[in-house]
């Protein structure tokens, strides 16, 4: 609850700063800002509390996702004094609206009550309407800020609705209540298709396959910043709380609900993996590669009393290898109309730092040992075995193998192809993060023990 | 206070609700207008406002009313950053028709 205020309050400052001329000090206050309120969220680590009648929960799983939140907001907002460095009469508006992504990202993962996991989900979506559509006088970002809307509001219908027959079935929004009421028979129908209605509407959220068709085109057309905070944060948030809502609503699920999680978790990373080998566009690659991460992270559905330390530890390893994968591509696209494979030809030659990162991220995101997307994926499918569903496992281990088809076609680019375009610089700050976003990837794979133990 | 809920029943308050609900889904789907789009979001929202009071009613219970006043901030909210975006399309490319966002495929 403290994280939640902080960040509301800092978001308020960020807003005030511009009035007040401090727009250069914004960045640092901002980052220096999050880091002290990541060690308030840290200090709060197994002390369990509820607050404003079981409003807000905080318990371990919400704290070590709020953190990792919290992270990958310093690393985007770093990176956002330089992207938006021409645009300074808005800038303090893109670091706030940012922020209070962050505000709405804690608000889902630490609900008690299904109204607070309502305002969350709006906050964040809201927000990501506005910056899908940032960039104004670009055609394409005002169509991807319009797709997002429109897909993104009909979910939000979506997921009223079934909250209200949630409600029309138990009498309840508190979710502890639900627990305890679902758990004996007599509830009218109404309560299932309640939950299936707010899984439809989490399904387009997290952009699962057959409800993924709106996340390529809104990542090609957003700023490429904004398509790092969509593919890194937003998708993290909502397979997050999609893991809390179900664990919280009905721990002892129906054998169908399962199939069902099945079916769209393998149907997710083929159509995700198959789709993405042909993409030219690297932003489209990359949100197909998203959408069949989120196929992997759905199977974490399938074992829920044990599985949240692995969902936290892949939705880590996925996280940090997209910031450090979307720093270097930010880097490198900053200038250019285009964001295609061929615009990385040479990078090998003309920066090999950026060029060993990207490398790196990716092996991390097809699943090369020594990265946390290995270890990742092992203990992911380990639990899925356990769970009995092997047909899931293999579908994942062979669409983990296509995936590497079109990550290493981005690798061959960099370092057998030569460059054709003479050399733009590249900011520091980007390096900055890119770097130590793998290196956090990397430490995650060398000590994979200690994030796993986190959430028994 | 006798209650409304005994003379016509629950259930005709959902089919009402699932009817307006599935008028606001198809309108999204098959109309082209913008404006007329949002609309229909806006007609899929006011049908579960409706559903929350009735179900509030049904239960003898407030908290169904309150969350109507948090939805209807938050779809007054979503529906003015939408007619932003939408204003941005329309300085762009001088029309509100859905139709005409096609320059992001592949």
């Amino acid at each position: 609850m403290n994280t939640l205020i902080a960040i509301s309050g800092l978001g308020i400052f960020c807003l005030f700063a511009e009035i007040i001329n401090l727009r250069k000090a914004i960045v640092p206050v901002a980052v220096l800002g999050l880091i002290a309120i990541l060690g308030i969220t840290v200090s709060e680590f197994d002390h369990p509390s509820a607050w404003y009648n079981n409003m807000v929960i905080v318990n371990n799983f919400s704290v070590a996702f709020s953190s990792l939140f919290i992270v990958l907001t310093i690393f985007i907002l770093a990176m956002s004094g330089d992207f938006y460095k021409d645009k300074p009469s808005k800038f303090s508006d893109f670091i706030a609206i940012k922020i209070f992504l962050l505000a709405g990202a804690v608000a889902m993962v630490s609900f008690g009550n299904l109204s607070m996991f309502f305002l969350g989900i709006e906050i964040l979506s809201i927000s990501l309407y506005i910056l899908a559509g940032s960039d104004r006088l670009s055609i394409l970002s005002n169509e991807a800020g319009m797709k997002y809307f429109l897909l993104g509001s009909f979910a939000s219908g979506f997921i009223l609705f079934g909250i209200c027959l949630v409600y029309g079935a138990t009498g309840y929004f508190d979710v502890a209540e639900i627990y305890a009421l679902s758990q004996g028979a007599g509830l009218p129908v109404w309560f299932y298709f309640g939950i299936a209605m707010i899984l439809i509407g989490m399904l387009f959220k997290i952009a699962a396959a057959p409800f993924h068709f709106w996340a390529p085109d809104v990542y090609e057309g957003s700023p490429t910043l904004v398509t790092a905070t969509m593919s890194t944060l937003a998708k993290v948030v909502a397979v997050a709380t999609l893991y809390k809502l179900v664990t919280s609503l009905n721990a002892n699920m129906p054998h169908l609900f399962q199939v069902v999680i099945v079916a769209i978790a393998i149907l997710t990373m083929a159509v995700g993996n198959l789709l993405a080998l042909r993409q030219e566009n690297v932003k489209r690659m990359m949100a197909f590669s998203g959408i069949s991460h989120a196929g992997f992270m759905l199977l974490a559905l399938l074992s829920l009393t044990t599985a949240a330390g692995t969902l936290f530890y892949y939705t880590a390893a996925y996280a940090f290898a997209g910031i450090a994968s979307f720093a270097v591509i930010t880097s490198v696209t900053k200038n250019k109309a285009t964001q295609n494979v061929s615009d990385f030809n040479g990078l090998g030659k003309t920066n090999p730092v950026l060029a060993a990162v990207l490398t790196m991220s990716l092996l991390s995101m097809a699943g090369i040992p020594i990265f946390a997307g290995f270890f990742a994926k092992f203990s992911l499918f380990t639990q899925t075995i356990e769970a009995g569903y092997l047909v899931a496992v293999i579908a994942g281990v062979i669409s983990s193998i296509i995936s590497i088809g079109y990550y290493f076609k981005l690798i061959l680019a960099m370092y057998n192809k030569d460059a054709d375009a003479e050399t733009t610089s590249f900011p520091w700050v980007y390096t900055v993060v890119a770097v130590l976003a793998i290196a956090l990837n990397i430490g995650m794979g060398i000590y994979p023990g200690c994030m796993f133990d986190l959430l028994k | 206070m006798e209650n409304i809920l005994n003379h016509i029943g629950i259930e005709n308050y959902i089919f009402l609700s699932v009817i307006l609900f599935c008028i606001g889904v198809f309108g999204v789907l098959y109309r082209r207008n913008a404006i007329i789009v949002f609309m229909s979001i806006e007609i899929m929202l006011n049908a579960v406002n409706l559903l929350f009071v009735a179900f509030s009613t049904y239960h003898q219970d407030a908290e169904g009313q309150v969350f109507v006043f948090f939805s209807m901030a938050v779809a007054a909210a979503e529906v003015a950053v939408g007619l932003a975006i939408l204003v941005a399309i329309f300085r762009n490319i001088g029309s509100i028709d859905i139709a005409n966002l096609k320059n992001l495929k592949g």
